[in-house]
Protein backbone atom coordinates (compact mmCIF):
# COMPACT_ATOMS: atom_id res chain seq x y z
CA UNK A 1 0.00 0.00 0.00
CA UNK A 2 2.91 2.48 0.58
CA UNK A 3 3.51 2.45 -3.07
CA UNK A 4 0.83 3.24 -3.72
CA UNK A 5 0.64 6.19 -1.43
CA UNK A 6 4.35 7.03 -3.14
CA UNK A 7 2.42 6.92 -6.69
CA UNK A 8 0.34 10.03 -5.53
CA UNK A 9 3.51 12.18 -5.24
CA UNK A 10 4.08 11.72 -1.29
CA UNK A 11 7.71 10.91 -0.04
CA UNK A 12 8.41 7.34 1.13
CA UNK A 13 7.97 8.48 4.74
CA UNK A 14 4.78 10.25 4.73
CA UNK A 15 3.05 7.51 2.03
CA UNK A 16 4.38 5.07 4.53
CA UNK A 17 2.34 6.77 7.54
CA UNK A 18 -0.89 7.13 5.37
CA UNK A 19 -0.95 3.49 4.44
CA UNK A 20 -0.23 2.30 7.75
CA UNK A 21 -3.18 4.69 9.05
CA UNK A 22 -5.72 3.27 6.52
CA UNK A 23 -4.49 -0.30 7.58
CA UNK A 24 -5.41 0.66 11.23
CA UNK A 25 -8.97 1.90 10.05
CA UNK A 26 -9.12 -1.49 7.71
CA UNK A 27 -8.63 -3.72 11.18
CA UNK A 28 -10.23 -1.57 13.34
CA UNK A 29 -13.48 -0.87 11.51
CA UNK A 30 -14.51 -4.58 10.38
CA UNK A 31 -13.08 -5.85 14.07
CA UNK A 32 -15.74 -3.27 15.90
CA UNK A 33 -18.59 -4.34 13.54
CA UNK A 34 -17.64 -7.91 14.12
CA UNK A 35 -17.19 -7.27 18.08
CA UNK A 36 -20.94 -6.12 17.70
CA UNK A 37 -21.98 -9.19 15.87
CA UNK A 38 -20.23 -11.37 17.67
CA UNK A 39 -22.26 -10.39 20.93
CA UNK A 40 -25.16 -11.35 18.69
CA UNK A 41 -23.25 -14.32 18.23
CA UNK A 42 -22.64 -15.19 21.49
CA UNK A 43 -26.26 -14.62 22.87
CA UNK A 44 -27.90 -16.76 20.05
CA UNK A 45 -25.42 -19.91 21.02
CA UNK A 46 -26.16 -19.66 24.37
CA UNK A 47 -29.63 -19.45 23.75
CA UNK A 48 -29.66 -22.42 21.83
CA UNK A 49 -28.11 -24.33 24.39
CA UNK A 50 -30.50 -23.38 26.81
CA UNK A 51 -33.47 -24.36 24.55
CA UNK A 52 -34.52 -20.64 24.31
CA UNK A 53 -34.98 -18.22 21.23
CA UNK A 54 -32.32 -15.19 22.35
CA UNK A 55 -32.43 -11.62 20.53
CA UNK A 56 -35.00 -12.19 17.97
CA UNK A 57 -36.60 -8.37 17.98
CA UNK A 58 -34.79 -6.16 16.67
CA UNK A 59 -34.60 -6.22 12.66
CA UNK A 60 -34.24 -9.82 11.04
CA UNK A 61 -33.39 -12.74 13.22
CA UNK A 62 -32.65 -10.12 15.66
CA UNK A 63 -29.20 -9.27 13.96
CA UNK A 64 -29.28 -5.82 15.14
CA UNK A 65 -29.82 -6.20 18.80
CA UNK A 66 -26.30 -5.22 19.15
CA UNK A 67 -26.59 -1.52 17.33
CA UNK A 68 -30.11 -1.30 19.57
CA UNK A 69 -27.94 -1.81 22.56
CA UNK A 70 -25.18 0.07 21.61
CA UNK A 71 -27.43 3.28 20.93
CA UNK A 72 -29.32 2.91 24.02
CA UNK A 73 -25.80 2.77 26.12
CA UNK A 74 -24.58 5.85 24.18
CA UNK A 75 -28.04 7.92 25.28
CA UNK A 76 -27.25 6.82 28.74
CA UNK A 77 -26.04 9.60 31.00
CA UNK A 78 -22.41 9.49 31.77
CA UNK A 79 -22.26 8.99 35.75
CA UNK A 80 -19.13 9.48 37.36
CA UNK A 81 -19.36 8.25 41.10
CA UNK A 82 -18.74 11.55 43.42
CA UNK A 83 -15.74 9.65 45.24
CA UNK A 84 -14.05 8.13 42.45
CA UNK A 85 -11.00 9.49 40.83
CA UNK A 86 -12.16 11.27 38.50
CA UNK A 87 -9.32 11.09 35.69
CA UNK A 88 -8.09 7.55 36.29
CA UNK A 89 -11.92 6.07 36.34
CA UNK A 90 -12.29 8.02 32.91
CA UNK A 91 -8.97 6.60 31.49
CA UNK A 92 -9.48 3.13 32.46
CA UNK A 93 -12.08 1.84 29.90
CA UNK A 94 -10.21 3.93 27.24
CA UNK A 95 -6.94 1.83 28.17
CA UNK A 96 -9.03 -1.34 28.24
CA UNK A 97 -10.58 -0.72 24.44
CA UNK A 98 -7.51 0.81 22.87
CA UNK A 99 -5.40 -2.21 24.15
CA UNK A 100 -7.82 -4.52 22.73
CA UNK A 101 -7.47 -2.85 19.65
CA UNK A 102 -3.51 -2.78 19.81
CA UNK A 103 -2.54 -6.41 19.69
CA UNK A 104 -4.53 -6.85 16.49
CA UNK A 105 -1.67 -5.09 14.78
CA UNK A 106 0.26 -8.33 14.54
CA UNK A 107 -1.97 -10.71 13.63
CA UNK A 108 -1.64 -12.07 10.18
CA UNK A 109 -5.09 -12.16 8.18
CA UNK A 110 -3.47 -13.64 4.69
CA UNK A 111 0.01 -14.57 3.45
CA UNK A 112 0.76 -10.59 2.99
CA UNK A 113 -2.23 -9.02 4.63
CA UNK A 114 -0.67 -8.36 8.19
CA UNK A 115 -0.33 -4.48 9.92
CA UNK A 116 2.98 -5.30 11.26
CA UNK A 117 5.45 -7.92 10.49
CA UNK A 118 7.79 -7.45 13.32
CA UNK A 119 10.08 -10.35 14.13
CA UNK A 120 8.80 -10.05 17.92
CA UNK A 121 5.22 -10.38 17.10
CA UNK A 122 4.50 -12.80 19.58
CA UNK A 123 6.76 -11.12 22.02
CA UNK A 124 4.80 -8.02 21.32
CA UNK A 125 1.09 -9.56 22.09
CA UNK A 126 2.56 -11.12 25.54
CA UNK A 127 3.41 -7.47 25.95
CA UNK A 128 0.44 -5.74 25.48
CA UNK A 129 -1.64 -8.16 26.97
CA UNK A 130 0.13 -7.96 30.25
CA UNK A 131 -0.94 -4.68 30.07
CA UNK A 132 -4.67 -5.30 30.03
CA UNK A 133 -4.46 -5.71 33.75
CA UNK A 134 -3.95 -1.27 34.33
CA UNK A 135 -7.09 -0.99 32.63
CA UNK A 136 -9.16 -3.28 35.24
CA UNK A 137 -6.71 -2.42 38.36
CA UNK A 138 -7.21 1.31 37.44
CA UNK A 139 -10.65 0.56 37.25
CA UNK A 140 -11.10 -1.04 40.53
CA UNK A 141 -8.99 1.44 42.25
CA UNK A 142 -11.01 4.69 40.74
CA UNK A 143 -14.40 3.70 41.28
CA UNK A 144 -13.18 3.50 45.52
CA UNK A 145 -16.04 1.09 45.62
CA UNK A 146 -15.75 -2.25 47.46
CA UNK A 147 -16.90 -4.90 45.28
CA UNK A 148 -15.23 -3.15 42.19
CA UNK A 149 -11.82 -3.47 44.29
CA UNK A 150 -11.80 -6.68 44.84
CA UNK A 151 -13.17 -8.18 41.26
CA UNK A 152 -10.39 -5.76 40.16
CA UNK A 153 -7.53 -7.70 42.58
CA UNK A 154 -9.23 -11.01 41.41
CA UNK A 155 -9.00 -9.92 37.74
CA UNK A 156 -5.44 -9.28 37.94
CA UNK A 157 -4.28 -12.19 39.68
CA UNK A 158 -6.18 -14.47 37.55
CA UNK A 159 -4.39 -12.76 34.36
CA UNK A 160 -1.06 -12.53 35.91
CA UNK A 161 -1.54 -16.07 36.77
CA UNK A 162 -2.53 -17.73 33.45
CA UNK A 163 -0.02 -15.40 31.64
CA UNK A 164 2.71 -17.04 33.22
CA UNK A 165 1.32 -20.72 31.66
CA UNK A 166 0.79 -18.86 28.30
CA UNK A 167 4.74 -17.61 28.19
CA UNK A 168 5.60 -21.31 28.32
CA UNK A 169 3.12 -22.45 26.07
CA UNK A 170 3.94 -19.85 23.42
CA UNK A 171 8.14 -20.68 24.46
CA UNK A 172 7.06 -24.67 22.69
CA UNK A 173 5.89 -23.20 19.52
CA UNK A 174 8.62 -20.67 18.95
CA UNK A 175 11.22 -23.48 19.66
CA UNK A 176 9.05 -25.65 16.64
CA UNK A 177 8.55 -22.79 14.46
CA UNK A 178 12.02 -21.08 15.26
CA UNK A 179 10.88 -17.61 15.11
CA UNK A 180 8.74 -14.82 16.64
CA UNK A 181 7.50 -13.49 13.97
CA UNK A 182 4.03 -14.72 13.54
CA UNK A 183 3.97 -15.26 9.85
CA UNK A 184 6.79 -17.36 10.07
CA UNK A 185 4.85 -19.51 13.19
CA UNK A 186 1.99 -19.95 10.29
CA UNK A 187 4.43 -21.12 7.61
CA UNK A 188 6.17 -23.45 9.84
CA UNK A 189 3.14 -25.57 10.23
CA UNK A 190 2.80 -25.78 6.45
CA UNK A 191 2.46 -29.54 5.95
CA UNK A 192 3.59 -30.00 9.79
CA UNK A 193 2.59 -33.44 10.27
CA UNK A 194 2.85 -36.46 7.96
CA UNK A 195 3.52 -33.44 5.29
CA UNK A 196 0.12 -32.90 5.04
CA UNK A 197 -1.91 -31.64 7.99
CA UNK A 198 -1.31 -27.68 8.52
CA UNK A 199 -0.71 -27.00 12.43
CA UNK A 200 0.47 -27.79 15.41
CA UNK A 201 -2.57 -29.11 16.70
CA UNK A 202 -2.01 -32.36 14.89
CA UNK A 203 1.73 -33.15 16.23
CA UNK A 204 1.01 -35.32 19.69
CA UNK A 205 3.95 -33.22 21.61
CA UNK A 206 2.31 -29.67 21.19
CA UNK A 207 -1.60 -31.24 20.96
CA UNK A 208 -1.61 -31.30 25.14
CA UNK A 209 -0.27 -27.68 24.49
CA UNK A 210 -3.22 -26.67 22.63
CA UNK A 211 -5.61 -27.63 25.19
CA UNK A 212 -3.88 -25.80 27.84
CA UNK A 213 -3.91 -22.82 25.53
CA UNK A 214 -7.01 -22.84 25.06
CA UNK A 215 -8.22 -23.10 28.70
CA UNK A 216 -5.51 -20.55 29.66
CA UNK A 217 -7.26 -18.40 26.97
CA UNK A 218 -10.80 -19.20 28.41
CA UNK A 219 -8.79 -17.53 32.24
CA UNK A 220 -7.15 -14.68 30.66
CA UNK A 221 -9.98 -13.47 29.01
CA UNK A 222 -12.08 -14.26 31.92
CA UNK A 223 -14.86 -16.16 30.56
CA UNK A 224 -16.88 -19.09 32.26
CA UNK A 225 -16.00 -20.99 33.40
CA UNK A 226 -13.81 -18.49 34.83
CA UNK A 227 -15.50 -15.65 34.91
CA UNK A 228 -14.79 -15.01 38.79
CA UNK A 229 -14.42 -11.49 38.12
CA UNK A 230 -18.07 -10.62 37.74
CA UNK A 231 -19.37 -13.63 39.37
CA UNK A 232 -22.34 -11.66 39.73
CA UNK A 233 -23.90 -13.26 43.13
CA UNK A 234 -20.80 -12.12 44.92
CA UNK A 235 -19.37 -9.50 43.26
CA UNK A 236 -22.44 -7.23 41.56
CA UNK A 237 -21.25 -6.92 37.96
CA UNK A 238 -17.20 -7.05 38.74
CA UNK A 239 -14.91 -3.92 38.11
CA UNK A 240 -16.97 -2.38 35.77
CA UNK A 241 -20.13 -1.75 38.45
CA UNK A 242 -19.55 1.85 38.84
CA UNK A 243 -19.29 2.52 35.26
CA UNK A 244 -22.12 3.63 33.09
CA UNK A 245 -23.07 4.81 29.23
CA UNK A 246 -20.05 5.01 26.61
CA UNK A 247 -17.59 4.04 29.55
CA UNK A 248 -19.67 0.95 29.90
CA UNK A 249 -19.27 -0.03 26.55
CA UNK A 250 -16.19 0.38 25.78
CA UNK A 251 -15.34 -2.74 28.81
CA UNK A 252 -17.78 -4.46 26.88
CA UNK A 253 -16.65 -4.08 23.28
CA UNK A 254 -12.89 -4.78 24.52
CA UNK A 255 -13.58 -8.13 26.29
CA UNK A 256 -15.02 -8.99 23.25
CA UNK A 257 -12.20 -7.78 21.09
CA UNK A 258 -9.67 -9.42 23.55
CA UNK A 259 -11.85 -13.03 23.38
CA UNK A 260 -11.76 -12.42 19.54
CA UNK A 261 -7.80 -12.14 20.08
CA UNK A 262 -7.53 -15.15 21.77
CA UNK A 263 -9.37 -16.86 19.41
CA UNK A 264 -7.17 -15.41 16.53
CA UNK A 265 -4.48 -16.59 18.64
CA UNK A 266 -5.69 -19.83 19.02
CA UNK A 267 -5.62 -20.51 15.31
CA UNK A 268 -2.73 -18.97 14.20
CA UNK A 269 -0.21 -20.29 16.91
CA UNK A 270 -1.85 -23.99 16.50
CA UNK A 271 -4.66 -24.54 13.56
CA UNK A 272 -2.23 -23.16 11.11
CA UNK A 273 -4.06 -19.58 10.83
CA UNK A 274 -4.36 -18.32 7.36
CA UNK A 275 -3.57 -21.75 5.83
CA UNK A 276 -6.00 -24.36 4.75
CA UNK A 277 -6.53 -27.59 7.33
CA UNK A 278 -4.69 -29.37 4.83
CA UNK A 279 -1.85 -29.04 2.34
CA UNK A 280 -3.63 -29.65 -0.69
CA UNK A 281 -3.19 -27.61 -3.52
CA UNK A 282 -6.84 -27.33 -4.27
CA UNK A 283 -8.05 -25.83 -0.93
CA UNK A 284 -5.29 -23.11 -1.60
CA UNK A 285 -8.30 -21.62 -3.91
CA UNK A 286 -9.85 -20.28 -1.28
CA UNK A 287 -8.85 -16.70 0.29
CA UNK A 288 -6.36 -17.36 3.08
CA UNK A 289 -8.24 -14.87 5.09
CA UNK A 290 -11.56 -17.21 4.86
CA UNK A 291 -9.83 -19.79 6.41
CA UNK A 292 -8.32 -17.54 9.18
CA UNK A 293 -11.95 -16.12 9.67
CA UNK A 294 -13.75 -19.70 9.94
CA UNK A 295 -11.13 -20.85 12.68
CA UNK A 296 -11.44 -17.70 14.51
CA UNK A 297 -15.70 -18.44 14.40
CA UNK A 298 -15.03 -22.17 15.26
CA UNK A 299 -13.04 -20.94 18.41
CA UNK A 300 -15.57 -18.55 19.12
CA UNK A 301 -17.66 -20.99 18.82
CA UNK A 302 -16.00 -23.32 21.40
CA UNK A 303 -15.72 -20.21 23.70
CA UNK A 304 -19.60 -19.70 24.12
CA UNK A 305 -19.98 -23.14 24.41
CA UNK A 306 -17.94 -23.43 27.00
CA UNK A 307 -19.72 -20.77 28.98
CA UNK A 308 -23.05 -22.45 28.17
CA UNK A 309 -22.28 -25.49 29.63
CA UNK A 310 -19.48 -25.54 32.01
CA UNK A 311 -19.98 -23.74 35.66
CA UNK A 312 -17.55 -21.69 37.49
CA UNK A 313 -14.53 -22.60 39.19
CA UNK A 314 -14.13 -21.64 42.83
CA UNK A 315 -11.62 -18.88 43.04
CA UNK A 316 -9.09 -21.47 45.05
CA UNK A 317 -9.50 -23.58 42.43
CA UNK A 318 -8.59 -21.68 39.76
CA UNK A 319 -5.49 -20.85 41.37
CA UNK A 320 -4.58 -24.04 42.19
CA UNK A 321 -5.39 -25.18 38.28
CA UNK A 322 -2.98 -22.31 37.16
CA UNK A 323 -0.23 -22.61 39.42
CA UNK A 324 -0.35 -26.11 40.14
CA UNK A 325 -1.07 -28.02 37.20
CA UNK A 326 -0.20 -26.02 34.24
CA UNK A 327 2.64 -24.09 35.54
CA UNK A 328 4.69 -27.47 35.98
CA UNK A 329 2.99 -29.27 33.18
CA UNK A 330 4.11 -26.36 30.61
CA UNK A 331 7.46 -26.29 32.36
CA UNK A 332 7.83 -29.90 32.06
CA UNK A 333 6.50 -29.33 27.92
CA UNK A 334 9.05 -26.76 27.49
CA UNK A 335 12.26 -29.37 28.73
CA UNK A 336 10.60 -32.26 26.19
CA UNK A 337 9.93 -30.10 23.14
CA UNK A 338 13.56 -28.51 23.25
CA UNK A 339 14.85 -32.22 24.17
CA UNK A 340 13.13 -33.80 21.49
CA UNK A 341 13.93 -31.14 18.74
CA UNK A 342 17.71 -31.04 19.96
CA UNK A 343 17.57 -35.41 19.54
CA UNK A 344 15.82 -35.51 16.06
CA UNK A 345 18.41 -32.60 14.91
CA UNK A 346 15.54 -29.97 13.99
CA UNK A 347 17.55 -26.87 13.39
CA UNK A 348 20.62 -28.96 12.68
CA UNK B 1 11.13 13.40 9.94
CA UNK B 2 8.56 10.77 11.29
CA UNK B 3 11.68 8.95 13.27
CA UNK B 4 12.44 12.77 15.02
CA UNK B 5 8.96 13.51 15.71
CA UNK B 6 8.51 10.18 17.51
CA UNK B 7 11.83 10.63 19.91
CA UNK B 8 10.74 13.85 20.53
CA UNK B 9 7.54 12.13 21.68
CA UNK B 10 8.99 9.38 23.63
CA UNK B 11 11.73 11.40 25.43
CA UNK B 12 9.69 14.07 26.29
CA UNK B 13 7.14 11.63 27.65
CA UNK B 14 9.50 9.72 29.27
CA UNK B 15 11.56 12.85 31.40
CA UNK B 16 8.18 14.22 32.28
CA UNK B 17 6.42 11.56 33.07
CA UNK B 18 9.48 10.71 35.52
CA UNK B 19 9.46 14.35 36.90
CA UNK B 20 5.42 13.09 37.79
CA UNK B 21 6.24 10.55 39.29
CA UNK B 22 8.24 11.79 42.28
CA UNK B 23 6.14 15.51 42.38
CA UNK B 24 2.89 13.62 42.50
CA UNK B 25 0.94 13.54 45.59
CA UNK B 26 -0.68 10.29 45.08
CA UNK B 27 1.47 7.28 45.79
CA UNK B 28 -0.82 5.49 43.08
CA UNK B 29 -0.55 7.89 40.58
CA UNK B 30 3.16 8.24 41.40
CA UNK B 31 3.25 4.73 39.74
CA UNK B 32 0.64 5.09 36.83
CA UNK B 33 3.13 7.66 35.92
CA UNK B 34 6.15 5.99 36.55
CA UNK B 35 4.45 2.82 34.35
CA UNK B 36 4.16 5.41 31.42
CA UNK B 37 7.67 6.26 31.56
CA UNK B 38 8.72 2.61 31.59
CA UNK B 39 6.47 2.45 28.20
CA UNK B 40 8.07 5.33 26.45
CA UNK B 41 11.20 3.72 27.82
CA UNK B 42 10.46 0.94 25.64
CA UNK B 43 9.39 3.04 22.48
CA UNK B 44 12.86 5.08 22.58
CA UNK B 45 14.48 1.56 22.08
CA UNK B 46 12.06 0.66 19.54
CA UNK B 47 13.45 3.74 17.88
CA UNK B 48 17.23 2.37 18.08
CA UNK B 49 16.38 -1.05 16.79
CA UNK B 50 16.31 -2.62 20.10
CA UNK B 51 12.69 -3.99 19.78
CA UNK B 52 13.67 -7.19 21.67
CA UNK B 53 14.83 -5.53 25.05
CA UNK B 54 11.88 -2.98 24.72
CA UNK B 55 9.63 -6.23 24.49
CA UNK B 56 11.27 -7.41 27.72
CA UNK B 57 10.90 -3.81 29.47
CA UNK B 58 7.10 -3.77 28.94
CA UNK B 59 6.46 -7.59 29.40
CA UNK B 60 9.06 -7.46 32.93
CA UNK B 61 9.03 -3.93 33.98
CA UNK B 62 5.02 -3.24 33.07
CA UNK B 63 3.84 -6.51 33.07
CA UNK B 64 4.65 -8.16 36.24
CA UNK B 65 6.91 -5.55 38.39
CA UNK B 66 4.89 -2.42 38.13
CA UNK B 67 1.75 -3.95 38.82
CA UNK B 68 3.34 -5.95 42.13
CA UNK B 69 4.27 -2.17 42.91
CA UNK B 70 0.30 -1.18 42.25
CA UNK B 71 -0.55 -3.53 44.39
CA UNK B 72 1.44 -2.88 47.22
CA UNK B 73 0.54 0.79 46.98
CA UNK B 74 -2.89 0.44 47.08
CA UNK B 75 -2.95 -1.98 49.90
CA UNK B 76 -0.71 0.80 51.84
CA UNK B 77 -2.15 3.15 54.17
CA UNK B 78 -0.25 5.97 53.40
CA UNK B 79 -0.01 8.81 56.05
CA UNK B 80 0.63 12.01 54.04
CA UNK B 81 1.20 13.96 57.30
CA UNK B 82 4.06 11.56 58.31
CA UNK B 83 5.55 11.46 55.31
CA UNK B 84 5.53 14.96 55.36
CA UNK B 85 7.04 15.16 58.66
CA UNK B 86 9.84 13.10 57.46
CA UNK B 87 11.25 15.35 54.91
CA UNK B 88 13.19 17.74 56.91
CA UNK B 89 14.73 14.56 59.26
CA UNK B 90 15.63 12.39 55.65
CA UNK B 91 16.62 15.74 53.72
CA UNK B 92 20.71 15.12 53.87
CA UNK B 93 20.59 11.59 53.34
CA UNK B 94 18.24 12.38 50.04
CA UNK B 95 21.00 14.88 48.67
CA UNK B 96 23.72 12.91 49.30
CA UNK B 97 22.00 10.21 46.97
CA UNK B 98 21.05 13.26 44.48
CA UNK B 99 24.41 14.13 44.67
CA UNK B 100 26.07 10.91 43.46
CA UNK B 101 23.29 10.54 40.97
CA UNK B 102 23.87 13.69 39.30
CA UNK B 103 28.13 12.66 39.55
CA UNK B 104 27.66 9.91 38.15
CA UNK B 105 25.56 11.64 35.17
CA UNK B 106 27.89 14.39 34.71
CA UNK B 107 30.57 10.89 34.39
CA UNK B 108 28.84 9.27 32.13
CA UNK B 109 28.12 11.85 29.92
CA UNK B 110 31.91 13.15 29.83
CA UNK B 111 33.04 9.46 29.40
CA UNK B 112 30.96 8.88 26.18
CA UNK B 113 31.79 12.42 24.87
CA UNK B 114 35.64 11.28 24.99
CA UNK B 115 34.74 8.48 22.96
CA UNK B 116 36.49 5.85 25.37
CA UNK B 117 33.01 3.85 25.01
CA UNK B 118 33.69 1.34 22.16
CA UNK B 119 30.83 -0.69 21.66
CA UNK B 120 32.33 -4.45 21.39
CA UNK B 121 35.94 -5.52 20.44
CA UNK B 122 37.39 -4.63 17.03
CA UNK B 123 37.70 -8.02 16.09
CA UNK B 124 34.16 -8.35 16.08
CA UNK B 125 33.90 -11.03 19.06
CA UNK B 126 31.64 -8.91 20.93
CA UNK B 127 29.50 -7.67 18.18
CA UNK B 128 26.32 -8.97 17.05
CA UNK B 129 26.29 -10.69 13.68
CA UNK B 130 25.61 -8.61 11.27
CA UNK B 131 21.87 -9.46 9.57
CA UNK B 132 20.63 -11.76 12.32
CA UNK B 133 17.71 -10.26 13.61
CA UNK B 134 17.70 -9.24 17.49
CA UNK B 135 16.70 -11.95 19.35
CA UNK B 136 19.07 -14.28 17.62
CA UNK B 137 21.44 -11.77 17.92
CA UNK B 138 21.15 -11.92 21.59
CA UNK B 139 20.30 -15.26 21.68
CA UNK B 140 23.78 -16.56 20.13
CA UNK B 141 25.31 -14.35 22.40
CA UNK B 142 24.08 -15.14 25.83
CA UNK B 143 24.59 -18.57 24.67
CA UNK B 144 28.43 -18.82 23.79
CA UNK B 145 30.41 -15.90 24.61
CA UNK B 146 28.11 -15.20 27.50
CA UNK B 147 26.94 -18.42 28.54
CA UNK B 148 28.57 -18.98 32.43
CA UNK B 149 27.14 -15.45 33.29
CA UNK B 150 24.14 -16.10 31.79
CA UNK B 151 23.57 -19.44 34.11
CA UNK B 152 25.23 -17.36 37.35
CA UNK B 153 22.28 -14.53 36.51
CA UNK B 154 19.56 -17.87 36.35
CA UNK B 155 21.00 -19.24 39.58
CA UNK B 156 21.07 -16.45 41.32
CA UNK B 157 17.51 -15.42 40.34
CA UNK B 158 16.52 -19.04 41.69
CA UNK B 159 18.37 -18.56 45.01
CA UNK B 160 16.55 -14.99 45.10
CA UNK B 161 12.84 -17.04 44.73
CA UNK B 162 13.90 -19.92 46.82
CA UNK B 163 14.90 -17.14 49.52
CA UNK B 164 11.65 -15.81 48.98
CA UNK B 165 9.39 -18.76 49.34
CA UNK B 166 11.54 -19.64 52.38
CA UNK B 167 10.98 -16.50 54.08
CA UNK B 168 7.28 -15.96 53.58
CA UNK B 169 6.28 -19.94 54.00
CA UNK B 170 4.97 -20.61 57.22
CA UNK B 171 3.54 -23.83 58.55
CA UNK B 172 -0.11 -23.01 59.73
CA UNK B 173 -1.31 -25.73 62.14
CA UNK B 174 -5.68 -26.66 61.87
CA UNK B 175 -5.72 -25.68 58.31
CA UNK B 176 -7.25 -28.60 56.68
CA UNK B 177 -6.15 -28.95 52.35
CA UNK B 178 -8.09 -29.74 49.90
CA UNK B 179 -6.82 -33.54 48.84
CA UNK B 180 -8.22 -32.98 45.14
CA UNK B 181 -7.14 -36.33 44.09
CA UNK B 182 -8.84 -38.03 46.96
CA UNK B 183 -12.37 -35.88 46.18
CA UNK B 184 -11.97 -37.46 42.60
CA UNK B 185 -11.92 -40.86 43.73
CA UNK B 186 -14.66 -40.78 45.73
CA UNK B 187 -17.43 -42.64 44.46
CA UNK B 188 -21.14 -42.51 45.90
CA UNK B 189 -21.52 -46.05 47.23
CA UNK B 190 -18.80 -45.56 49.72
CA UNK B 191 -19.47 -41.91 50.15
CA UNK B 192 -23.04 -42.64 51.20
CA UNK B 193 -24.43 -45.36 53.10
CA UNK B 194 -28.18 -46.25 54.89
CA UNK B 195 -28.41 -46.93 58.49
CA UNK B 196 -32.13 -47.07 60.18
CA UNK B 197 -30.97 -46.56 63.80
CA UNK B 198 -33.70 -47.27 66.61
CA UNK B 199 -35.88 -44.93 68.45
CA UNK B 200 -33.63 -42.96 71.25
CA UNK B 201 -30.05 -44.37 69.44
CA UNK B 202 -28.10 -42.49 67.78
CA UNK B 203 -25.82 -43.21 64.79
CA UNK B 204 -22.54 -44.07 65.38
CA UNK B 205 -20.34 -42.43 62.21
Amino acid sequence: MTSFFQSLGMTHDWAWFVSTICGILLIALPLMLSVAMIIYVDRKIWAAMALRRGPNVVGPFGLLQSFADGLKVFLQETIVPSAANKGLFLIAPVLTFSLALLAWAVIPFNSNAILADINVGLLYILAISSLGVYGTIMAGWASNSKYPFFSAMRASAQMISYEVSIGFIVICVVLWSGTFNLNGIVMAQKGHVFGIINGFVANPLLFPMWVMFLISSLAETQRAPFDLTEAESELVAGYQTEYSSMAFAAYWLGEYANVLLMCALNATLFWGGWLPPLDIPILYLVPGFIWFLLKVFFFFFVFSWVKATVPRYRYDQLMRLGWKVFLPVSLLFVVIVSGYLMATGHFA
Amino acid sequence: MIHVIAFYLFAVMTVASGAITILSRNPVHSVLWLILAFFNAAGLMILVGAEFIAMLLVIVYVGAVAVLFLFVVMMLDIDFAELRAGFVRYFPFGALVAIVLLAEMVLGIGAYRAGSLTLGTPDGTAAAPAGASNIEAVGALLYSRYLFLFEAAGIILLVAMIGAIVLTHRQRGGTRGQNIDKQNRRRPDEATFNVKPEVGKGVQL
